[in-house]
């Protein structure tokens, strides 16, 4: 708990931004309260909070949280967060992007944020479809799915976005969540945040105007999706581990199995898939120097110029 | 080697015969990776350190390693010596080193060595193993006559053999040494230059190139007639010698910046690769980000976290960069953003200069997005706007654009050493509590600008965003915050214009021409009004660091001239009978709206800086055509 958050002790509305204006059901509003919630019970002072977004239906979030915010451009919040960590080791830094918004415009920046590893929590709110520009396919939507680009379906199997952050190089947090069970969605952005690095979080995420129904049988059937229950995994209690009977051992440490976890077409994951507590942060190198005051300066860069006096 | 004594009375002998001349352009010239370049620069040092202005220009291939003895591979470096401060790379070569008879076709294409010019060539060709090579040189040798050079044979491999087994590695310190000798060079001077340089690959290196330096003096003591002596003039304040990219970096780390996020691209790379080398001392870093638009996001991502950064480009970059810099404008986040322009449009010329970006500088963006754009026009300058625009950048509240070139990026001048103040170093991030009352944009009703809250000030929370929004930066679609939001960020242009000063004329304030110019081509235009007035001519010049907002009075100034004209590099149509058709060049396209004179304009894309005996040419016909044909004459 940050010391000075305690001594002032937020509550919930401390947290509460502009009234959300996602559609009824939206299964962004569930993360934006379970984020709210947890930011108070950590007591995070809102001054120490960036929440950076690019463009899309959950990009709209930072709006939402009574914090600082960088609604910024389709498919950038990676560079933007990355920028914010570079020179700012003391804020906590929260990223909402959704498929469109990481998947494809942004997806040269997901690789290289996934490997610089800057300390951040990343969400990335997964509804399979293009919402704020009226349901064009994303790259996540499912083969043969009807959208206002594809009318006779989408024509390829859609990305597999836990796999591709598992294989990038560098990766030190892999997890998947689904909105409609709060308290999972709560313990994952939790170990996420605690987590030192670039923490993505996968949220399976309902789109009840454009997808209704899409996550209906996933919901329906629990053999369709499987927990991954470890002591190094993400906190569960009795009322999770009844809504997911379907449950797995799973090491976060073992990539291999987390590849395999995140590529079964059987059963989707739940959990946490990959952690590495000892993967590399480029924050280290960003960091150099801070703090060097006008005189350190001056000085440093008079030696400079006697290199270039003649 | 001969004895010492012998040598240095050779040397006196000659120094008799030394021709005074007020300024010499001198080319070393090889095949790509032969150090001519090196050579040069440290020609031009020496130079420099010895009292003389030195502009230096380098000669570069396009391709990192072109075929050897191959006209398109010249490789090399264009060294200015003058009597006073030197401002351009000046018209033709004086003197010309060559490794071989085959790169010296690259500068005669490009029309850069004089009709008896000197020129220095390795002779081991003539007696090349293959027949072609051996008639290749004969045939080049009677060329050059032809030509009108004058060609002094010299065994640059053979007296190197003598010092070292790999004359490849070596030869272009023999050079150096030879051309001490003819421009009657300090070589204690090198000595100490060689020591600086390879200090770190230790003394057997640094005495070997002691050695050939020593040797191709006094093998030129012994053997060469030519001798010039170009006056000095010590300077009595402390100088430095850089090129423009160097500046940028040093410029960067003066104004108290802390990041630089770029992505590699030619030729501003080399700004960061100094930065690099150097930042962490300085308690800075440099970013190499995954991509341009990466690039400029994270500066932003820093900037808004209360730290003015740098995104250092070109043109191509430029381009991928221009929704980031709208969101800068937008949301009002200061950036600097240097452009170091080369030749376009696409990947265009990449090493080549060019001043192509200037409308693209101003306008690249979607929408209104009025931003800050200045141009410096000397190396010097390249350092001390780095400073002003990142002041600038904070005190407007948005991104500053600094539109340099290749020609300042890689050439070399010598200027006064800059005096480093504290005050310029941007001061550390502002962390205290946030006056609620005070909105995130709270446009001043005249001036537009606003004060902003940095992520940890308690109280100064607000979400940024590129939409529409009013002065809490909620978004906001109502027609009327539009409209005002708009109207600030245009006013923030006006209130820096009225603090800008009307441009000084460079010669008389009135007269029949007028020359407009910005950026690099400073030097040249000037040396240029200098010879026309020599020659009577009634011409002037102006020259622009601020082209938004442009300066102030430009009316009133080409009021006092019959004619006024642009001379920029970049591409323009010229008066031959197009008509309406015609397209001018881009600061005549500005300053025709801006100033409604009727602004003519003469501009070239040779991929190389104008000389100025170019301007003189095109100034003399404009002038001399009459005027009822003039709209139907070619410029040149």
């Amino acid at each position: 708990m940050d010391a000075a958050g305690a001594a002032a002790g937020f509550c919930l509305e401390d947290y509460e931004g502009g009234a959300p204006r996602w559609c009824p059901g939206c299964g962004d509003l569930a993360v934006l309260n379970a984020l709210q919630r947890y930011v108070r019970d950590e007591q995070l002072p809102p001054e120490k909070i960036a929440v950076i977004s690019g463009i899309g239906c959950s990009s709209r979030l930072p709006h939402y949280v009574k914090a600082y915010g960088f609604h910024g451009l389709h498919g950038r919040a990676f560079p933007v967060a990355c920028g914010v960590r570079s020179r700012r080791p003391d804020l906590h830094i929260f990223v909402a992007t959704g498929d469109g918004d990481c998947c494809a415009i942004g997806t040269a920046h997901w690789i290289h944020a996934i490997r610089y590893n800057m300390n951040m929590t990343i969400m990335l709110l997964d509804n399979n479809i293009y919402g704020l520009t009226k349901m064009q396919s994303s790259p996540t939507t499912g083969k043969g799915h009807y959208s206002n680009t594809h009318p006779g379906g989408a024509p390829l199997t859609p990305i597999n976005p836990l796999m591709t952050t598992l294989s990038i190089t560098n990766a030190s947090f892999v997890a998947q969540t689904v909105d409609w069970n709060p308290p999972h969605l709560y313990a994952t952005l939790a170990a996420a945040h605690k987590h030192r690095g670039t923490s993505f979080v996968r949220v399976l995420q309902r789109c009840p105007h454009f997808m209704s129904g899409y996550f209906d049988e996933m919901q329906k059937d629990p053999m369709l999706v499987r927990l991954l229950t470890h002591d190094k995994g993400i906190a569960i209690d009795d009322a999770v581990k009844k809504a997911f009977p379907n449950r797995a051992e799973h090491d976060p440490s073992d990539l291999a199995a987390a590849l395999s976890f995140a590529g079964d077409p059987e059963a989707h994951p739940v959990g946490l898939l990959y952690s590495n507590e000892q993967a590399e942060h480029y924050d280290d190198f960003t960091a150099q120097g801070l703090g060097t005051d006008a005189k350190a300066k001056v000085a440093a860069i008079e030696k400079e110029l006697d290199r270039f006096t003649i | 080697m001969p004895a010492k004594e012998a040598t240095e009375e050779g040397i006196s002998q000659r120094a008799r015969l030394a021709q005074v001349v007020n300024q010499h352009i001198v080319e070393i010239v090889s095949d790509s990776g032969e150090g001519a370049q090196t050579c040069g620069q440290m020609f031009g040092t020496i130079s420099a350190k010895m009292g003389n202005g030195v502009w230096t220009v380098e000669i570069i291939p396009a391709e990192i390693e072109p075929p050897f003895r191959s006209r398109a591979g010249a490789s090399g470096n264009r060294i200015r010596v003058g009597k006073g401060v030197v401002t351009n790379m000046g018209d033709q070569a004086d003197l010309v080193v060559a490794f071989n008879e085959q790169v010296l076709y690259s500068r005669i294409d490009d029309n850069a060595i004089a009709k008896g010019a000197h020129i220095l060539l390795e002779s081991k060709w003539k007696e090349d193993r293959l027949p072609e090579i051996r008639a290749a040189y004969a045939e080049a040798m009677k060329d050059f006559e032809e030509r009108g050079f004058i060609v002094h044979e010299v065994p640059m491999e053979e007296e190197c053999l003598k010092v070292v087994s790999d004359p490849r590695r070596g030869k272009n310190m023999w050079i150096l040494g030879m051309l001490s000798a003819i421009y009657e060079r300090d070589v204690s001077l090198i000595d100490a230059e060689l020591e600086r340089k390879f200090k770190r690959k230790g003394k057997d290196v640094i005495q070997k190139n002691v050695d050939l330096v020593r040797a191709g003096y006094d093998w030129a003591g012994e053997n060469v007639d030519l001798r010039f002596r170009i006056p000095v003039a010590p300077s009595d304040v402390p100088m430095v010698v850089m090129n423009g990219n160097t500046a940028v970096g040093l410029g960067v780390m003066a104004a108290g910046m802390e990041l630089c996020s770029m992505y590699p691209i030619t030729p501003a790379t080399s700004a960061s690769h100094y930065l690099a080398g150097s930042f962490q001392k300085v308690g800075g870093v440099v970013h190499q980000a995954e991509d341009e638009i990466a690039a400029i996001g994270f500066a932003l991502g820093a900037s808004y976290a209360g730290k003015t950064p740098v995104t250092i480009t070109s043109g191509p970059g430029l381009a991928l960069k221009t929704e980031f810099i709208g969101l800068a404008v937008m949301a009002e986040l200061p950036l600097v953003i240097v452009d170091v322009q080369r030749g376009g449009p696409s990947t265009g010329l990449p090493t080549r200069v060019e001043q192509g970006d200037l409308l693209a500088a101003l306008f690249a963006s979607p929408g209104d997005a009025p931003k800050i754009v200045m141009a410096p026009a000397t190396i010097e300058e390249c350092f001390h706007f780095m400073v002003t625009a990142r002041k600038l950048a904070e005190s407007f509240r948005g991104p500053v654009m600094v539109l340099t070139d290749a020609n300042l990026a890689t050439g070399q001048q010598n200027f006064p050493r800059p005096e480093v103040k504290e005050e310029w170093i941007a001061p550390p991030v502002d962390q205290s509590p946030w006056d609620g009352e005070v909105r995130p944009y709270e446009w001043d009703e005249t001036t537009g600008i606003s004060q902003r809250p940095v992520p940890g000030q308690r109280g100064g929370n607000y979400v940024l965003t590129g939409l529409a929004h009013d002065e809490k930066s909620r978004v906001a679609y109502e027609s009327a915050i539009n409209q005002r939001a708009m109207e600030a960020r245009s006013r923030k242009l006006a209130a820096l214009r009225k603090t800008l000063k009307t441009p000084e004329v460079y010669g008389d304030e009135e007269g029949d021409l007028l020359v407009v110019g910005w950026g690099s081509t400073l030097g040249a235009i000037e040396e240029a009004v200098d010879r026309l007035r020599d020659e009577g001519q009634r011409v002037s010049s102006v020259h622009l660091r601020f082209l938004s907002p442009l300066e102030p009075g430009l009316r009133e100034i080409f009021s006092k001239f019959k004619k006024v004209m642009t001379v920029e590099i970049n591409y323009s149509d010229d008066p031959d009978g197009l008509g309406d058709a015609r397209r001018y060049a881009q600061l005549a396209w500005m300053l025709r709206s801006e100033t409604l004179v009727d602004v003519d304009c003469w501009s070239r894309v040779p991929g190389t800086p104008l000389a100025p005996g170019m301007i003189v040419d095109a100034v003399r016909s404009r002038l001399n055509a009459p005027a009822e044909i003039k709209r139907s004459q070619s410029a040149q």
